[in-house]
C-alpha cells in the first residue's frame, strides 16, 4: 500500500492505496468523482482527461501515486459548487457540443487546457489538431469545434482568475 | 413558433448533468455489497474446450465463484436468440445455432466467453482469471465469409451446412434477366462493405442484482431498449418471469445499434448475482469490446446495373454474402435482408430488381445492426453503380441521377417498399448549389497546381426508417411488434411526466419530447419531464434504433396527448359549467367558445385530481393517459450529400475539403439536435470510408482490436460540415417526421468513395480508403480484397 | 495491472542501486508507454521505480554547440521551450508531434529513448542529430545506442540522465502518422551539420530506427530535395502490417525525406 496526499478540486485528500491504482480509479472509486470516464485502455480516447497541476493529463495513464503531492482538478471541480458554469461548459451546451455526454468531461477539460496554451482566439484548424487525443463518436466534432472556439473567447477575462488558481 | 415549441433549437435540458460530470452511466452506479465479474475469453477463433480447471482460481483471494457453461446449463439458463426469422428461397427456415451465454463445448470466435470469475474486486477477479486453466483443442477456423461457404471449409455449427444460415432472395430474377437483355449498357462492380466496430465511447456494462427476499432481479444495463432486454431474458433465457425482472438503462454513452442486442454478459451478471448472493458488476474494457460488441456491415457483393440508351436504369441485380459472425445476434438476420435489399431501388425508378443474400457463419465476432444497418450497404451499392455507370457512359453523374429519380408519390418499388413522399430533385439541386458544383472544375485546376488530385462525389440516398408497422414487420419474420408506447402523467399542479418506450443515449429526447409537450399543452418546457429507460416505470416500449424515436415514439406521445386533452376538456367543462363541446383548448388555456370564461391548465389539472366539481361516477378523477402507436408505413428520409476531396498522390492521403448535406427529414422538431445527428452520422460514414475496418487474419484473429490499431475518426479527419434541409412532410405519422439519426452514416461512404475515385481516376478502391490503399490503387497494383 | 512494489528513489544512485538489485524492476518516467502495457497485463514488473522525485533529471541547457536536455524533461517542455525553439526548432516541433497534448504533459524524453519504440519520434531525432545519450555510467553515441526495436545499448542498472543534441545548421522532421495510434507510420529526420549529413527513419524499419546512408551520400553532394529524386530504399527490412506494406513504407521514406530536406532549406513543398 502507498500513502498519498493530494488536492482534488481544491480539497485536501489523504489515502492509503494499492500502488497499482490508476488516478482515474482513485477518482471514480475512492472519491466517487464519476464525471471522469474510461473509454479505452490504450490512452487514445481522452474521456479520462483531468488537470494535474493545471495541465491536461490522461488519468487512465497516470498512477494515483504519481499525483501524490500534486493538485488534481476534475470536471466536477471546474465550476464552483453551486456557482455558475465555467464558460467552456456553457459553450458546450450553447453549441450542442455533446450528445451522449460520455466523452464530454474529457473534451471540456482538454478544451480548457487548449485555451491555457493557445489563447482565446482559436481557429478551427488549431482546435481540430489539438483534439488529437480525444475521441467523440456522436458529434462528428463539428459542434465541439464551435463550442471550444466560443468557450475560448468567453474565457477571456472572467475565467482567467480560475485559470490562475489551477 | 414558440421559443420552446416545435421547430425551435432549444438548448438541451439533459446537458447540465453531462457537462458537470453528474451523469449516471452504468459504471457510475454501485450497489451495496457489489462484487465484480471478469470474463475468460477464448484466445482461439475455433477450439474445442476439453476441460476447464478452476480449482486454483477459486482458491485465490477474494474469489466468490468461477462459473462455466456447465453450471449455466445445470441452472437451465437458456440460450440467446435471434428474433427475426428469415426463410431461404427453398422455404427452409434459417439455421440458428445455439448461443449459450458461456460457451458450451467449444469456442467459436476469439473473445467468446468461456467462463466468468466473480470476486470482491476487479483486480482479484482478473488475477484469478489467469489461474483458470482451459484446455483447448484448436480447430481450423475461417474468418472470410466467401471462404466459409467453400467446400472443405471448417464447419462451425452442425445445424448449418457450409456455414450457410440462409440463402434468401427478393425480387423477380427472370424479369431482371429479361430487362438486362434489353440494356444498352451494364455496369458491374465488386464491392466489399467493410466490417466496422461500433465503439460507442461508453463501453458496455451491466450490474445484476438478485433480491432473494422477493425473488426479483434488477439489471442496470447499457441498453437502447430495456424492455426488449427484459422480454428476451425472461421469455427466452428464462432467468426469471418478466414481472420479476426489472431492467434499468440509465444514462447510456452512445449506442449506434450495438446496445440494442441482448449479450451474454448481462445474462451472466444476473445469473451470477443469484449464485453468489451479491450484486455483480461487469464493465467492458475497450479491448474486450472489440471482441464482444456486435460488429456491423461486412458484406461482399457483386452488383450490376443495366441502363437503356437514354441512360434510364432498367434493372439491378446483386448477390451478397453477409458475414454474421460466429453466432446469430439478436436482430442479425434482418439486417442484410429486409433492411438491405428493400433499399436497392435508392431514389430511382428501377423497374426490376433482384437480390440474393447468403448469410454465413464465420469464426468472428457476431455482426448485427450498426448505425444505418443494411441501408448504408444498399446505398453504397446503388450509389456506386450509378456513379460508375455515369462515368462509363460519359454522362454527368448528377444528371444521370436526376433522370432516374422517382418523381411521383406514392411510388411502389419492386422490392416491397412504398415510398410515400419526397422531392429528390429539390435536395440534389440545393446540395449542388451549396457545394458550388459548377465551380468544381476550377477548384480542380487549382488543386492540380498544388500537385493534388481533386475529386467530387455525390450520394443521393434513401432510407426506410421509423421501424415500422408491426403487421408488416411480422409478415417479414420479426419476432416483435414495432410500435411504441407513451404515457402522459399530468400532476395536480399541472407539471407533466412523459413515460416513453423510446430510449435516449445521446439523441436529446429529454428536450425534443418536452418541446412537443410544451407546445401542445402550452406549458413551460421546464414543467415537462421525460422518463425512460426503466421497466418499472414505463410499462413497455420497443426502444430506440432505426431512427424511430421521433416518427414512432413521439407519435405515441401525440396519441396520448390527444386523450389527455379530451379528458381535460371534460374536467374543464365541469369547472367552467359549460358543455364539453364548447370547450376550446389553446395556449394552455381552456375557454368556453363565444364567452370570456376560461380556466388555466393548472386549474383544470388540479380539478381533475381534487374532483370537487364533478361526480366521480360520471367522470373518473385524475389525468393520465397512455397510448400505443403503430405506424402505417416506414418513413423515407432522403437527401443528397456531396463530398469534395484532395488526394496527395505521393502519400495517398485524402483530405475531405468540403462536405455538403441536404436532407429531407420531414418536419423537424429541434433543428440544432437534428443537425447534430447529421454531423455524427457523417463522421461515422467518413470513418467507414477512410479509416475504419476490422481486419481478421485468415485464422480468425482480430488484427486491430484496440484504438492503437483500429482507426477512429478524429477531429482532424473531418471538415466543417455544411448542413441544410429540404422538407416534404411524412404522411404516415401525425407529426410529419421522417427521422434523422442514420442519414449521415448511410449517405457518407458512397460520397467519399465516389469523390476519391473521381480524383484518382480508377474504380479499383475498396473501403477503407486509407492512405496506403489509395496509394496502392494509384500504383495500379491494387487488388480488391475479394469478390463474390 | 499486476501488483508491484512501488519505490520513489530520490537520487540516480538510489535508483541505480534498486535497479541493480531487482533485475526485473522498471523505471517509471512519464508512464505513457509503460502504464498502457502494464494495464493490458503485457508487462508485469515486480518493482516500479518512480523517477519523479529524482533530482537533476530535468531541464534544458544550451552550452556551446549542443543542447542538453534532462531525461525527465517532458515533451511539452521541449515543445514550448524558447531555448529549444531557438537552438533546434525541429526538436521542439517534433516534441509537439508526439502522442497528443495530454500525453505530452506526462511523457518524457528519457522514457521515450529508453523504450525505443520502433514507431517513436525521439529516436529519429537522436539518430538524425547524432545525439549523445548520457547515462549514470557513460556517454553513448546515438549510432551505438539504438540496437533494434525496443532494444538499446543500456546495461542493467544503467539510467539515462540526459541527452545532448549537437546543434545542426539545417534540420527538419516529417512525420506520417499511423491513422489509429498517431505514432509514426514513417518519420524521417534530416539534419545537416557541416559535412555531417544524417537521414534517420523511424516507423518504417522492422528493426527500429535506422539511417539511410544512400540518401545521406546523395545529400552530401547537394543538400536539396532534387538530390533525392528517383532514389528509393529497398522494401526489404521494412515493416509490413495492416497499416501499410513494406513497399508503401519504403516509398514513404523517399517522399518524406524529400519533403524534410525541402523544409530544412526553407522551401517546403505545397
Amino acid at each position: 500500500m502507498a500513502k498519498i496526499s493530494l488536492i482534488v478540486n481544491g480539497n485536501p485528500v489523504n489515502a492509503n492505496i494499492d500502488p497499482r491504482t490508476l488516478l482515474v480509479q482513485f477518482l471514480r472509486e475512492n472519491l466517487r468523482l464519476t464525471g471522469t470516464h474510461v473509454g479505452c485502455d490504450t490512452s487514445q480516447c481522452g474521456a479520462c482527461v483531468v488537470h494535474l497541476d493545471g495541465k491536461a493529463v490522461k488519468s487512465c495513464t497516470t498512477l494515483a501515486v504519481m499525483a501524490d503531492g500534486h493538485e488534481v482538478k476534475t470536471i466536477e471541480g471546474l465550476a464552483a459548487d453551486g456557482g455558475p458554469l465555467h464558460p467552456m461548459q456553457e459553450a458546450f451546451r450553447e453549441h450542442h457540443g455533446l450528445q451522449c455526454g460520455f466523452c464530454t468531461p474529457g473534451m471540456i477539460m482538454t478544451a480548457v487546457d487548449i485555451v491555457r496554451r493557445k489563447g482565446n482566439e482559436l481557429d478551427d484548424h488549431t482546435i481540430r489538431e489539438e483534439l488529437e487525443g480525444n475521441i467523440c463518436r456522436c458529434t462528428g466534432y463539428h459542434n465541439i469545434v464551435k463550442a471550444i472556439a466560443a468557450g475560448a473567447r468567453a474565457m477571456r477575462g472572467g475565467a482567467s482568475a480560475s485559470q490562475a488558481a489551477e | 413558433m414558440s421559443a420552446t415549441g416545435i421547430g425551435a433549437s432549444v438548448r438541451r435540458k439533459e446537458d447540465r448533468r453531462f457537462i458537470t460530470g453528474a451523469g449516471h452511466y452504468t459504471d457510475d452506479i454501485n450497489r451495496p455489497g457489489q462484487v465484480f465479474a471478469y470474463f475468460i475469453r477464448s484466445p482461439h477463433a475455433h477450439a474445442a474446450i476439453k476441460s476447464i480447471d478452476s480449482k486454483s482460481a477459486a482458491a485465490m483471494p477474494g474469489v466468490l465463484a468461477v462459473l462455466t457453461g456447465t453450471e449455466l446449463a445445470a441452472d437451465k439458463i437458456g440460450n440467446l436468440i435471434c428474433g427475426w426469422m428469415i426463410h431461404s428461397k427453398d422455404g427452409t427456415p434459417m439455421k440458428m445455432a445455439a448461443h449459450p451465454a458461456l460457451a458450451s463445448g467449444k469456442a467459436c470466435h476469439v473473445g467468446d466467453a468461456i467462463a466468468v470469475v466473480v470476486a470482491e474486486t476487479l483486480a482479484q477477479a482478473r488475477d484469478a482469471a489467469e489461474k483458470v486453466k482451459v484446455d483447448y483443442t484448436v480447430l481450423a477456423a475461417v474468418a472470410d465469409p466467401v471462404a466459409a461457404q467453400k467446400p472443405g471449409a471448417p464447419q462451425i455449427h452442425d445445424v448449418a451446412a457450409n456455414n450457410t444460415i440462409y440463402q434468401w432472395h427478393l425480387g423477380d430474377a427472370k424479369a431482371v434477366d429479361a430487362a438486362f437483355k434489353t440494356a444498352k449498357h451494364v455496369t458491374k462492380l465488386d464491392i466489399v462493405n467493410n466490417r466496422l466496430v461500433p465503439n460507442a465511447i461508453e463501453p458496455r456494462a451491466a450490474i445484476g442484482d438478485y433480491d432473494s427476499g422477493t425473488g426479483t432481479f434488477t439489471l442496470w444495463n447499457t441498453t437502447q431498449n430495456p424492455h426488449v432486454a427484459r422480454l428476451v431474458i425472461a421469455a427466452f433465457v428464462g432467468m426469471a418471469p418478466e414481472h420479476k425482472l426489472r431492467v434499468i438503462a440509465p444514462d447510456v454513452g452512445g449506442g449506434f445499434g450495438s446496445k440494442i442486442f441482448i449479450y451474454p454478459e448481462e445474462v451472466v451478471a444476473l445469473w451470477a448475482s443469484k449464485r453468489v448472493g451479491r450484486p455483480v458488476k461487469w464493465v467492458c474494457d475497450r479491448s474486450e469490446a472489440f471482441l464482444s460488441d456486435a460488429h456491423g456491415r461486412d458484406h461482399v457483393t457483386h452488383a450490376e446495373m443495366a441502363f437503356d440508351a437514354g441512360g434510364k436504369i432498367v434493372g439491378l441485380r446483386a448477390k451478397t454474402i453477409a458475414n454474421l459472425g460466429a453466432y446469430m445476434s439478436t436482430f442479425s438476420s434482418s439486417i442484410p435482408t429486409y433492411l438491405y435489399a428493400t433499399l436497392l431501388s435508392g431514389q430511382y425508378e428501377i423497374p426490376q430488381i433482384y437480390c440474393e443474400v447468403d448469410a454465413v457463419y464465420t469464426n468472428t465476432v457476431p455482426v448485427d445492426a450498426y448505425r444505418g444497418a443494411g441501408r448504408p450497404e444498399a446505398t453504397f451499392v446503388v450509389e456506386r453503380l450509378v456513379e460508375v455507370g455515369a462515368r462509363e457512359m460519359g454522362q454527368d453523374p448528377a444528371e444521370l441521377r436526376r433522370k432516374n429519380f422517382v418523381q411521383k408519390f406514392p411510388h411502389q418499388t419492386p422490392v416491397i417498399l412504398m415510398y410515400d413522399a419526397g422531392d429528390y430533385n429539390a435536395s440534389l439541386k440545393k446540395a449542388m448549389e451549396l457545394a458550388d458544383y459548377k465551380g468544381f472544375a476550377k477548384r480542380k485546376r487549382e488543386s492540380a497546381r498544388h500537385g493534388k488530385l481533386r475529386g467530387i462525389g455525390i450520394s443521393t440516398y434513401i432510407e426506410a426508417c421509423g421501424l415500422a408497422p408491426s403487421q408488416a414487420a411480422g409478415s417479414l419474420g420479426a419476432g416483435v411488434g414495432l410500435w411504441e408506447s407513451a404515457e402522459v402523467r399530468v400532476n395536480p399542479t399541472g407539471s407533466v411526466e412523459i413515460l416513453t418506450g423510446s430510449h435516449s443515449h445521446g439523441q436529446g429526447h429529454e428536450t425534443t419530447f418536452a418541446q412537443l409537450v410544451s407546445e401542445r399543452l402550452g406549458i413551460p418546457i421546464e414543467n415537462v419531464s421525460i422518463v425512460h429507460g426503466d421497466t418499472d416505470k414505463v410499462q413497455f416500449g420497443m426502444g430506440t434504433y432505426g431512427s424511430r424515436s421521433g416518427a414512432v415514439g413521439m407519435s405515441a406521445i401525440v396519441k396520448a396527448l390527444d386523450k389527455v386533452e379530451a379528458k381535460a376538456k371534460k374536467v374543464a367543462a365541469h369547472l367552467l359549467e359549460a358543455a364539453e363541446a364548447d370547450i376550446e383548448f389553446k395556449d394552455g388555456k381552456f375557454s368556453v367558445a363565444g364567452t370570456d370564461k376560461s380556466a388555466a391548465w393548472a386549474d383544470v389539472t388540479l380539478n381533475a385530481y381534487v374532483a370537487h366539481k364533478f361526480s366521480g361516477q360520471e367522470l373518473e378523477p385524475g389525468l393520465k393517459e397512455g397510448a400505443f402507436y403503430d405506424p402505417t408505413n416506414f418513413t423515407f428520409p432522403a437527401g443528397c450529400h456531396i463530398c469534395e476531396v484532395e488526394v496527395d498522390t505521393e502519400t495517398g492521403s485524402t483530405e475531405i475539403v468540403a462536405w455538403t448535406a441536404v436532407d429531407d427529414f420531414g418536419v423537424v422538431i429541434n433543428p440544432m439536435i437534428v443537425e447534430g445527428q447529421v454531423h455524427g452520422g457523417i463522421a461515422q460514414g467518413v470513418g467507414q470510408a477512410l479509416c475504419e475496418g476490422a481486419v481478421y487474419s485468415k485464422d480468425g484473429q482480430l488484427m486491430n482490436g484496440s484504438f492503437m490499431d483500429y482507426s477512429m475518426p478524429r477531429a482532424n479527419l473531418l471538415p466543417t460540415l455544411k448542413v441544410a434541409t429540404t422538407m416534404t412532410k411524412c404522411p404516415s405519422n401525425p407529426l410529419g417526421i421522417k427521422g434523422c439519426g442514420e442519414a449521415g452514416a448511410i449517405a457518407a461512404p458512397a460520397a467519399v468513395i465516389n469523390a476519391i475515385t473521381d480524383a484518382i481516376g480508377t474504380e479499383q478502391l475498396a473501403m477503407p480508403a486509407t492512405p496506403s490503399a489509395v496509394w496502392s490503387s494509384l500504383q495500379k497494383s491494387y487488388k480488391l480484397p475479394h469478390a463474390a | 495491472m499486476y501488483a508491484f512494489t512501488f519505490h520513489r528513489p530520490q537520487t540516480v544512485r538510489q535508483a541505480a542501486g534498486l535497479l541493480t538489485k531487482n533485475a526485473d524492476a522498471k523505471l517509471l518516467a512519464g508512464g505513457q508507454s509503460l502504464l498502457p502495457t502494464m494495464k493490458l497485463r503485457l508487462a508485469s514488473p515486480p518493482q516500479i521505480l518512480d523517477m519523479t522525485l529524482v533530482e537533476g533529471l530535468s531541464g534544458i541547457e544550451l552550452s556551446g554547440r549542443a543542447l542538453t536536455i534532462g531525461a525527465m524533461t517532458r515533451h511539452y517542455e521541449v515543445n514550448a521551450s524558447p531555448v529549444v525553439q531557438q537552438a533546434i526548432p525541429v526538436l521542439a516541433k517534433l516534441a509537439g508531434l508526439i502522442g497528443d497534448p495530454a500525453v505530452r504533459h506526462r511523457g518524457t524524453l528519457g522514457g521515450s529513448v529508453a523504450n525505443n519504440d520502433p514507431n517513436a519520434d525521439y529516436p529519429a531525432a537522436c539518430l538524425g542529430l547524432g545525439a549523445t545519450i548520457i547515462t549514470n555510467k557513460r556517454r553513448i553515441k546515438a549510432d551505438d545506442y539504438f540496437t533494434g526495436m525496443f532494444s538499446t545499448a543500456l546495461e542493467p542498472g544503467e539510467i539515462i540522465t540526459k541527452i545532448s543534441f549537437p546543434i545542426p545548421k539545417k534540420a527538419a522532421y516529417q512525420k506520417f502518422r499511423n491513422q489509429a495510434s498517431r505514432f509514426a507510420l514513417v518519420g524521417v529526420f534530416v539534419a545537416k551539420r557541416g559535412s555531417d549529413i544524417r537521414v534517420a527513419v523511424t516507423g518504417a524499419g522492422s528493426n527500429g530506427v535506422f539511417r539511410v546512408t544512400s540518401f545521406e551520400e546523395a545529400l552530401k553532394k547537394r543538400f536539396s530535395p532534387k538530390s533525392l529524386e528517383g532514389l528509393t530504399i529497398p522494401a526489404d527490412g521494412m515493416n509490413s502490417d495492416i497499416h501499410g506494406s513494406a513497399e508503401y513504407r519504403a516509398h514513404l521514406v523517399g517522399v518524406l525525406a524529400r519533403r524534410a530536406v525541402a523544409e530544412a532549406i526553407g522551401k517546403p513543398a505545397a
